[in-house]
Order: structure tokens, then sequence, then C-alpha cells
């Protein structure tokens, strides 16, 4: 119970954290959004009158939340972010709120984030076992270095590298996500799928290097343990030795780095999602960058932050479900 | 391993090589449009042809290569500094100075940086210079060497070799430098390597997008504009695949050699280098 506590006391302060560091940040710039953005429509080539500018200059004053001191400026921010999820109206797709826009995009990113840190995970975890166990074995010295090339390579290289061989060289993939099929048909599942395909490919081999180094570097101080080699010696099988001994040991280190993790993935996804143009919170973003949709970025941005801290509260609560030593904390 | 250390170390040579070093021979500003005829194949005259813009590929990329270097070095040994130094403080003094630390590790670990950086770059757009950029990439990376050397610090600190140092009437100062910090010297060169990984992703990854300055070559900005005119569809290969093959071995060869101090450290746990 003091557990859940203290975890749920830091959960909302990194929230809380993440939060004022968006308020924050852009008001340490040397730069007005305001007036930049003022400059980016009228270089657009859009004519207005002196009126019209200092007219829309306000709306935009009202819409970034700039008016009034400091202070009442991050109360006003608070209270709209934290109370009533409210970012404003979305300026480049105007009048669709902010709010609307993130809520259609989510459930894209979590899809294929999701799935494809659960599998880089497995496939990881289960080489790293392998060859952390049997580090003798040719296939084992392969397999790592496949893991050592992997792991270093930034996400939107090794995605723009699919993309190039798979869309270009070899044509079996599509280069840009457009999903056919409407509802929840069979069409419109399997269209989902194929298009998450490369994206979901480029997630996975940049991650499963990372697990599948530190699942090996597990085994091996767990090789020798003296309850291993016990086990070694009443003659059990090699097989019974790493799912039986091995394996429960490693599963929980493993688990809490996943909650370390999840938020450099949520990083690679949205970058991915730009590279295949799929159509999550990652290609909002760029959206968003690219029409100088400042509150539109600053929802999306917030609720990532809130998505990885949410993501790491819960891989933490569920830390002492798996490992019953855990409670006694 | 030893493998892992010789072949890291030739590819780091290699990309030393063809960035800082190649960039000093460059025979004029690369970044000039329109120095040579556009879109030329490679060439003994051009070794890997010219962009879309009328710069040589070889040279831009070597400028390319030498400014995603410097970013990522400047910002690694900042941030290892910073991070080692804070750790020590919070893990060696403990008190109110741990818990406010502690408490700023933890929150900028767990932010995603990547947003934010992209939030940041979307505001200042063509004025942020390389030094606002790096002081960013500064203050997200000191988190992690921060940690790992408070755990350090804080076992450390009970080792009867530091209580003894410590009685015997040595300074503060005096222990962290010769009592505690050859334990992390090693570590700390493995961390500083990482971090200027991290950097160069996500100055890169930042420049793909179009969001970094785009008029400084470096990695990034230079698939970005690959890309931006197209060379993909044009068939101009000789432009976007350099860089790309670039970031690729400077990230696997910094990562083996990195990787083989880890392990020598996993091996003999108080080596000094």
């Amino acid at each position: 119970m003091k557990f859940l506590i203290s975890r749920l006391t830091s959960y909302l302060a990194v929230i809380l954290f993440g939060i004022t560091a968006i308020f924050f940040i852009p008001r340490l710039l040397p730069v007005n959004p305001v007036e930049a953005m003022l400059g980016r429509i009228l270089s657009q080539g859009a004519y207005m009158q002196q009126e019209q500018v200092s007219a829309l200059r306000e709306v935009l004053s009202d819409a970034f939340g700039l008016n009034g001191s400091l202070a009442s400026q991050y109360a006003g921010f608070l209270r709209r972010v934290l109370l009533t999820q409210d970012f404003g109206p979305s300026l480049a797709m105007y009048p669709t709120p902010v709010k609307e826009l993130i809520a259609q995009a989510l459930p894209w990113t979590f899809g294929l984030l999701l799935s494809s840190v659960l599998i880089a995970w497995v496939v990881g975890n289960a080489l790293g076992l392998i060859t952390g166990a049997l580090p003798t074995r040719k296939l084992s010295r392969v397999l790592e270095g496949v893991a050592l090339v992997f792991y270093p390579i930034p996400y939107f290289v090794l995605a723009l590298v699919l993309s190039i061989l798979f869309s270009f060289v070899w044509t079996v993939f599509p280069l840009t996500t457009t999903i056919r099929g409407v509802g929840w048909s069979w069409g419109f599942i399997g269209s989902v799928i194929y298009h998450s395909l490369l994206p979901a490919a480029s997630i996975v081999a940049v991650t499963f290097g990372w697990w599948m180094l530190s699942m090996r570097a597990l085994t091996e101080t767990l090789m020798d343990e003296e309850f291993v080699i016990y086990a070694r010696l009443k003659g059990l099988s090699n097989r019974r030795i790493i799912l039986r001994y091995i394996l429960p040991n490693t599963l929980l280190p493993q688990i809490t780095f996943l909650a370390l993790q999840l938020g450099l993935m949520f990083s690679g996804a949205i970058v991915t999602e730009i590279v295949f143009n799929y159509p999550g919170v990652g290609s909002l973003i760029h959206t968003a960058v690219l029409q100088g949709d400042y509150s539109l970025l600053t929802g999306a941005v917030s609720l990532s932050i809130v998505a990885v801290a949410t993501l790491t509260l819960l891989v933490d609560l569920s830390c002492p479900l798996i490992d019953p030593r855990i409670r006694q904390r | 391993m030893r493998i892992k250390f010789w072949l890291g170390s030739a590819i780091v040579g290699l990309t030393v090589l063809l960035g800082p070093v190649a960039a000093m021979f460059a025979p004029q500003d690369p970044r000039t449009w329109q120095t040579y005829p556009r879109n030329l194949g490679p060439s003994l005259d051009h070794f890997l042809g010219t962009t879309a813009l009328g710069q040589d590929i070889f040279w831009l990329l070597s400028w390319s290569v030498r400014n995603s270097l410097l970013l990522g070095v400047t910002v690694g040994a900042l941030a290892t500094i910073i991070g080692v130094a804070a750790g020590l403080v919070a893990g060696y003094r403990g008190g109110l100075s741990d818990r406010v630390l502690s408490f700023l590790m933890d929150g900028l670990i767990v932010i995603p940086s990547l947003p934010l950086l992209i939030l940041l770059s979307a505001l200042s757009k063509g004025q942020a210079s390389m030094a606002v950029l790096g002081g960013m990439l500064v203050l997200f990376n000191w988190p992690f060497p921060a940690r790992q050397v408070r755990s350090v610090a804080l076992s450390l600190r009970e080792r009867d070799f530091v209580s003894l140092a410590w009685f015997s009437g040595e300074s503060l100062l005096r222990i962290v430098r010769w009592q505690l910090f050859p334990y992390l010297r090693n570590w700390a060169v493995a961390n500083f390597i990482n971090t200027i990984l991290v950097v160069i992703a996500v100055e890169s990854s930042l420049a793909f997008l179009g969001l970094s300055n785009d008029a400084i070559p470096t990695l990034g900005t230079m698939i970005y504009w690959a890309l931006k005119y197209q060379a993909l569809f044009a068939g101009r290969w000789y432009w976007i695949v350099p860089p790309i093959l670039a970031v690729i071995l400077i990230f696997v060869g910094l990562f083996l050699f990195s990787n083989s101090l880890t392990d020598r450290l996993r091996k003999h746990p108080g080596a000094a280098l």
C-alpha cells in the first residue's frame, strides 16, 4: 500500500513536471510563437490589412494563453490541461478541437507501439536466453553479432532503409499508409496489418537487440549461480534448467526495463510513423510542425508524456504480481 | 571479445578520417550552392557526384560527419561530466541534495525528450543554433549517468577503504578523485560514447523532420535535403545512400567500441582503463 501511494505520487509529480516543462520551455526561448506564426502566415503570400493582422495577433495570443502575467498564464494552463484536457482548437484544421484529432490518432500509435514492443520483447528475450545459456554455439555468436549491429541504429534510419529496400528496390510494400476498407471487416483488418508490417518491423529490428543483449548478460551471470550449478549436477536437462531455473529469475528485471524503454520507444514510434506516413500521433506531430499548429503540438506532446508515464506506472505496478518478493519493499 | 574492440576502433577511425580529417582538405566550402553542375553521377572529379543544388557530395558528407561528431562529442562530454558530478554529490552526500537531485533525474528520465525537442525546434525553426540544441540535449542526457553513478556512490560510501580515507583526514575532493573515480572511469567512457550515439540520433531525427537549422550540414540535414529534392524518386542513390551508410557505420562502430568496454568492465569490475 505504501508502495502504491509513493508510486502514484511520483506518477503525478512526473506528469506535472512534464507539463510544466511544456509550459516554460517555449517561454524561455527568445522566440515569440505568435510573431513567428504571424510571420509564417504573412510570408505564405496572404495579404492582410493592418487591423486584420492585429486582430489575428489577439486571437493567437489568446489561443496560446499568452495574455496576463506569467503566474496567471501558468495557473490557467494547468487548469485547462489537467481538468478539462482542453488544448483549444487546432489552428491548422480549425475548428476541430485538438483533443478530437489526438483521440483519432491515439489508437493507431498504441496498436503499432504495443504490438511491436511486445514482439521485440518476446523475440529478444527468447534469443537472449538461448545465447546466454549456450554461449559457445556458433548460432549464438551469429545472433549476438546481428543484435550488436542492429541495436545502435536510430529508428528513422532503419525505417528509411526498409522503405527504400521494400518500397523502391523490391516493391512489395506501399510507400505510404493508405488504409482501405471500412469498419471492422476482414478487408480492413488485413489492410491495417499489411500497412503496419514495415513500420512495426523497423521498430522491432531496432529494439530486439537491446533485449537480447541485456537478457544474455542476465542469463550469463545466472549460469554461474550455485543453484544452477546444483541443478546441473542433479542431471536436469538444459531445457528444464533454462525454463524453470533461469527464466523466472530474469523476467523481473526485464519487465522493469520494459518500463524504462517504453519512453524511448514512444519517441522512436513517432519518427517511424512519420517515415511511413502512418496515421498516428507521430504523423499528427509532423503535420502540426509543418503547419505551425502550436496548440496541436502542445497537445500531442503533453499526451505522449502522460502516455509514457502511465505505461511506466502500469509496468511498475504489475511487478509484484510477477515476483512475490517485491512486496517486501 | 578483442574483435569487437578492434572492429569498433577501425570503424571509428575510418569515420574520423572521412569526416573531420578529410573536411580539412575540402577544396571549397561545400555549403555553397551551384559550385558545380547539378546532379552529376559519381566520377573521379566528384567521388560521390553532386547534389541537385550543385554541391560536391563527398565534401558535403565529410563536413556533415564532422559536424555531427562535433555535436555528439561536446554534448556527450558535458552530459557525462555533469552526470558523474551530480551522481557523486547525490550518492555520497545524501540528504537534501540527494532528494532534490534524484527528483530532477527521475523527472527528466521519464519525460520523452524527443517530442519536447520537436516542440522546441518547431518554435525556433531556423533560429536555434547548435549551441541551444546542444544545451537542450545536455539537459536531457545528464540524468542517465547521474542515476547510475548515484547508485555506485551509495554502495562505495559504505566500503571500508573509503571510510579509512575519510578518517585519515582526506578531503572530499581527494576521496572522490582517488578513491571513487577509478571505479567509474571505464564506465564513464562507455557512457560518453553512448551519449554521442544518442545525440547524433536525436539531432538527425530532428533534422530529418526539417526541424534543425538546415544551413549547417549534419548527417540529418543531408538526408533531409536529399529527401526534399526527391533524390529517391529520381534514382539519385549516390546522394541519399552515403549519409545513411555513414550514420549506420558511426553507430555500429561507436557501439562496438563502447560495448567492448562494458564487457571488460563486467569481467573485471575494478579495471581502470
